[in-house]
């Protein structure tokens, strides 16, 4: 007589077999896994960090082009070359230059305001006019350059990759599953069976959490080995965060998938949902930039909760009573979601 | 002894078709049971109420004596279902599918042992996916089978099948009612239903138009035979039922189907018959009579064109 087969609890089952699954699906791998590194890496060496560029400006022809040309090339910011006056405002309308100079006694400085590295040019450039004229400076200045593991901007963007990639692969894990078994009607096969429903769900989110683990830790390697990204705070606190939203996020997308019928309809409405996350919750750029009036709005919202627990575990290495209150409402989504994409769940 | 599945008056409407129409059924314990009729007739909706997955709009149902309503976790324990499409899968393997739906159940199968029972133990490594017809139906009755329930639910279970796959699963259902198991399988096929069925009923258009063992639906044609024939031009209706042996006729593809006590009698009446119209015979072919011939006389429809 063989051996009998050990029957696992449904809860442990449909969470293996899930994971299974999901490992032999190699489109879903690339996603967790290569999209977040490919983009990190891309973004990173975008944003390296290097001397500033020199800015372009346009000095046009005329008496005055060749002494202007060499007290602009002093300045350790510009960028200064001679143009005909024809090419000069072509150049500038193009934005290939910054500012033009132009004007025969009185100096003449043309540019689009709304431009900031052609505001910082015409300061720029007046400055090294002016000294060249002999302008003396009254008060003694010196600089002093900061330059602080934490601040740069490749610190910003890891942990706001981190919490988009928590984001994305938690929201579409659960609702391409959901709506792909409700397609191919096996979730209406499950409930023919004595299987309770919230093991299938829950199976669901514990066989995430296992990539999810993997996943984090994968980001957050690479950024260290890659762009000496260090997380200052507790290790355990952000495996904590992230289970956390992980969580929040299937929970989103069980609520996000618990009625559409087709895998069209559920990335309709995923794409909805994660399209102002991705613009607002500062994951590339601080949500500091919009509107006071919104900004009570936008830190509402689970992935704002998520990026900014995740910066202030790895920059600033604060503790669990400085996040725990982002921890509650981040916990409070997910499982307000779970519950009422329980209730409203369509099982075929 | 009661029945193991009992509705009244079963009550179906969806916006633009009433699939069940006031429908009474019973089926006994042991027995096989065949909800027979065309494509569209109420035979998934009526298989669905009973299996507690679609709600009828009014009626009863009860299985094993017990209510849906109130019951529905213990019914789910002791009854197996096979679905009409259900998509298993694809990247698990066959054993690790049985193996999870083994996980829902109080009580049941071992997977190996059952896996061998439905001659899948050579697929067991292999994934959903790459399963033929025939082995991915078996394995949806595995998964219906592994919670040994004493009722099996089956919808459609060897439509699109090939003649050896659909052997193979009436052996399985068999084999299911040996140990004393119930069935109750909705087709289309009436040599199915004639085989494996000891009861049959046939709907159309959610109603119940003949129930029935097959030898006593089939009795009600008080015709043996039927003879299927064409002519050029065709007969009348009144030229055909002239004719003595004749017991029904329906019209079929630009012919007719003759259903007669004897075709000794009934074929020289019926060539005599097309002389002295004036007529040529195109073709002329005859078999036993069978559900099929009922369902036809019935309604006038074919099953599989209905």
């Amino acid at each position: 007589m063989p051996e009998k087969t050990r029957i696992r609890p449904a809860i442990v089952e449909l969470a293996i077999t899930r994971a299974k699954e999901f490992v032999r699906e190699s489109e879903a791998l690339f996603w967790v896994f290569g999209f977040p590194l490919i983009l990190a890496l891309a973004l990173g060496f975008a944003f390296r960090e290097k001397p500033p560029d020199r800015v372009p400006v346009a000095v046009v022809a005329g008496p005055n082009a060749a002494q202007r040309l060499a007290a602009l090339q002093k300045s350790p910011v510009l960028l200064p070359s001679i143009m005909s006056e024809q090419d000069a405002r072509d150049a500038l309308r193009r934005g290939k230059v910054s500012l033009l100079i132009e004007g025969a006694d009185t100096v003449v400085f043309r540019f689009d305001a709304t431009r900031p590295d052609a505001q910082s040019a015409r300061r720029e450039a007046d400055d090294a006019l002016q000294t060249a004229a002999g302008r003396r400076d009254v008060v003694v200045t010196r600089e002093e350059r900061v330059h602080e593991q934490g601040a740069r901007y490749i610190d910003f963007l890891i942990p706001g990759l981190l919490g988009m990639n928590l984001m994305g692969t938690g929201m579409w894990s659960m609702g391409f599953t959901i709506a792909n078994a409700r397609m191919k009607k096996l979730l209406k096969r499950l409930v023919a069976t004595p299987m309770r429903k919230t093991d299938f769900l829950l199976a669901q989110f514990l066989s995430r959490l296992i990539w999810l683990l993997i996943e984090v830790t994968v980001l957050v390697v690479f950024g260290w080995l890659v762009f000496g990204v260090r997380v200052n705070g507790s290790i355990l606190l952000l495996a904590i965060l992230c289970i956390i939203g992980g969580f929040s996020f299937s929970g989103i997308g069980l609520l996000t998938a618990s009625r559409a019928r087709t895998i069209e309809a559920v990335s309709g409405l995923m794409n909805l949902i994660m399209m102002p996350m991705w613009l607002c919750s500062g994951v590339f750029f601080s949500y500091e930039r919009f509107p006071d009036s919104v900004k009570p709005i936008i830190r509402l919202l689970p992935l704002t909760l998520l990026n900014d627990a995740l910066r202030a575990v790895i920059n600033d290495a604060a503790g669990l009573t400085q996040i725990a209150p982002k921890l509650a409402l981040l916990a409070a989504w997910g499982l307000i979601t779970f519950m009422i994409g329980l209730k409203v769940f369509r099982w075929q | 002894m009661p029945d193991v599945i009992a509705c009244r008056n079963l009550r179906k409407y969806f916006a633009d078709v009433k699939a069940v129409d006031g429908l009474d059924l019973s089926v006994a314990s042991g027995e096989c049971f065949g909800l027979l009729g065309p494509n569209g007739a109420g035979k998934t909706t009526t298989i669905e109420i009973l299996e507690g997955l679609t709600k009828p709009d009014s009626g009863d149902v009860e299985i094993l004596g017990l209510d849906w309503r109130s019951h529905d976790r213990e019914l789910r324990e002791r009854i197996g279902i096979s679905l009409q499409e259900t998509q298993l899968t694809e990247k698990l393997t066959v054993f690790e599918t049985v193996r999870l739906f083994r996980s829902f159940y109080r009580d049941g199968y071992d997977p190996e042992e059952l896996l061998r029972d439905l001659s899948l133990d050579e697929k067991r490594n292999a994934r959903v996916g790459k399963l033929s017809g025939g082995q991915r139906q078996r394995l949806g009755v595995a998964c219906a089978l592994v919670g040994n329930p004493d009722v099996l639910f089956l919808d459609e279970p060897t439509t699109g099948l090939d003649p050896q796959s659909r052997l193979q699963l009436w052996d399985i259902v068999q084999r299911f009612r040996v140990k004393g198991g119930t069935v109750l399988l909705t087709t289309h096929y009436m040599e199915e239903a004639q085989r494996l069925c000891d009861r049959v009923a046939i709907v159309d258009h959610g109603h119940l138009i003949a129930l029935g063992t097959p030898a006593e639906l089939i009795a009600k044609l008080e015709a043996r035979n039927v003879i299927e024939f064409t002519s050029e031009p065709p007969l009348s209706q009144s030229v055909v039922t002239a004719i003595d042996a004749c017991a029904g006729a329906s019209a079929h593809k630009g012919g007719w189907l003759l259903r007669v006590h004897s075709l000794a009698e009934a074929v020289p009446q019926l060539i005599a018959a097309v002389e002295q119209e004036g007529a040529k015979l195109v073709s002329l072919s005859t078999h036993e009579a069978s559900l099929e011939d009922l369902f036809v006389s019935l309604t006038g429809r074919e099953l599989r064109d209905a």
